[in-house]
């Protein structure tokens, strides 16, 4: 596993036990309710397993697992994948951090841009990847 | 990496990008009031995500990488994978078009979103159908 | 693939098709008018996909492909119990939320329990995927 692919999948973890926190904090709240605020962790929880855990995880095990070329850069033109890790994350905790703390929603606004950057930063790296065994 | 994965993987990075503009409008929509049908973008928004990216993804991946069917057809039936790819994306654009343009219930919109939901249905049923057979040890 | 593997994905499978049931009772809910019931689906849609078909074909995945583990037998067993964690959590959630009873009841305690055992078993898949993220790579049977 490539070391980029480590950072990738070692911060999903991290996003999923946050992610699962937040829901198991709100879904303990519905059942038997403690905190009337919890409800506010929504979105955070949703940022958090949709874009921290799933996106994170899919894009560390892509960029590990698809097609490499056969002589060095065996995987291409990485500046994409690695743009997408710091984008990706800064744009993840603009979002969170904005729902959390009831930020102007500038925040969010930003948040989400980033994160579609870093999906646009990833598809120019791993597109070309996307090939057959003829090449 | 076969053809129908390469399609699937291809499109799902494209409903990724998506999903996450859809994102940016959502957002938006609390700055600036925006002259678009935004009443039903956040089931679209999770829509695009969890089928369009997620799903179809992990169709591309477990067409792609699980063990062979048989040695005569190692990813089992290619038909029904082209037929499941066909469903899943028919499903979720009508899904996408009739959540936006639904205003009331009963409406022609709201028919199509049943119909979306019974294509999504039959494109998961095919995916399971083809690979169930695929899930064992090598 | 190892058995847990089959038995995790397996499992997705049904998931999924069972999310989209739900999601299709939904959109019905959209086109005709629908007992109280069905609003309070919605939640146990999205977590019946997320959880029950996508989080748990990773789990089963990423139990397969990823560098093999240390200690395999603690590993093994702690894979079986995220599995059983996940399952009887998502399912008691599945099954008490749409019921719609008063927090603090019998089935307000139901979802709390399901709400600890979800958590557990995405710990216990924490705990054991960790190690196993590193440079080399040695493929399970």
């Amino acid at each position: 596993m490539p070391p980029l692919s480590i950072w990738f999948v070692r911060s999903a973890l991290v996003h999923l036990m946050l992610g699962f926190t937040f829901g198991a904090l709100m879904l303990g709240n519905k059942g038997a309710p403690f905190d009337a605020r919890m409800w506010q962790l929504r979105p955070a929880h949703m940022e958090l397993l949709l874009v921290g855990w799933l996106i994170q995880l899919a894009m560390g095990v892509a960029f590990w697992i698809a097609p490499r070329w056969w002589e060095p850069p065996r995987r291409g033109n990485v500046t994409g994948a690695y743009a997408a890790f710091g984008l990706l994350n800064g744009g993840l905790w603009l979002v969170i951090l904005g729902s959390l703390f009831r930020l102007p929603p500038g925040w969010t606004f930003v948040g989400r841009v980033l994160e579609a950057a870093a999906a646009g930063a990833f598809l120019w790296h791993l597109w070309p990847r996307i090939v057959g065994r003829e090449g | 990496m076969p053809p129908l994965t390469r399609w699937l993987i291809r499109t799902a990075l494209i409903y990724l990008v998506l999903a996450l503009i859809a994102g940016v409008l959502l957002a938006a929509r609390l700055l600036w009031s925006l002259p678009l049908p935004t009443a039903g973008l956040d089931t679209v928004y999770l829509h695009l995500f969890m089928v369009g990216w997620v799903t179809q993804l992990i169709f591309g991946v477990a067409y792609w990488m699980f063990p062979t069917y048989s040695r005569e057809a190692p990813r089992r039936n290619p038909l029904l994978g082209r037929i499941v790819y066909g469903l899943l994306n028919a499903g979720l654009v009508l899904r996408a078009i009739a959540e936006l343009g639904r205003t009331a219930q009963g409406d022609v919109w709201s028919w199509l979103l049943v119909l979306s939901a019974v294509l999504l249905w039959f494109a998961a049923a095919g995916f399971v159908v083809n690979t169930w057979g695929r899930i064992r040890g090598r | 693939m190892p058995n847990l593997t089959r038995w995790y994905i397996r499992t997705s499978f049904l998931y999924l098709a069972a999310a989209l049931l739900v999601g299709l009772a939904l959109a019905w809910r959209a086109a005709t008018p629908l007992p109280g019931f069905f609003a309070r689906l919605q939640p146990v849609y999205v977590h019946l996909f997320l959880v029950g078909w996508v989080t748990q074909l990773i789990f089963g995945t990423v139990y397969w492909l990823f560098p093999r583990p240390e200690e395999e037998r603690f590993h093994e067993r702690m894979g079986w119990a995220t599995y059983a964690l996940i399952n009887i959590g998502l399912l008691l959630r599945a099954v008490s939320e749409p019921l719609g009873a008063p927090p603090g009841g019998f089935w307000g305690w139901v979802l709390v329990i399901s709400a600890v055992l979800q958590w557990l078993g995405g710990l216990g898949f924490v705990i054991t995927t960790w190690p196993r993220t590193r440079l080399h790579k040695k493929r399970r049977r």
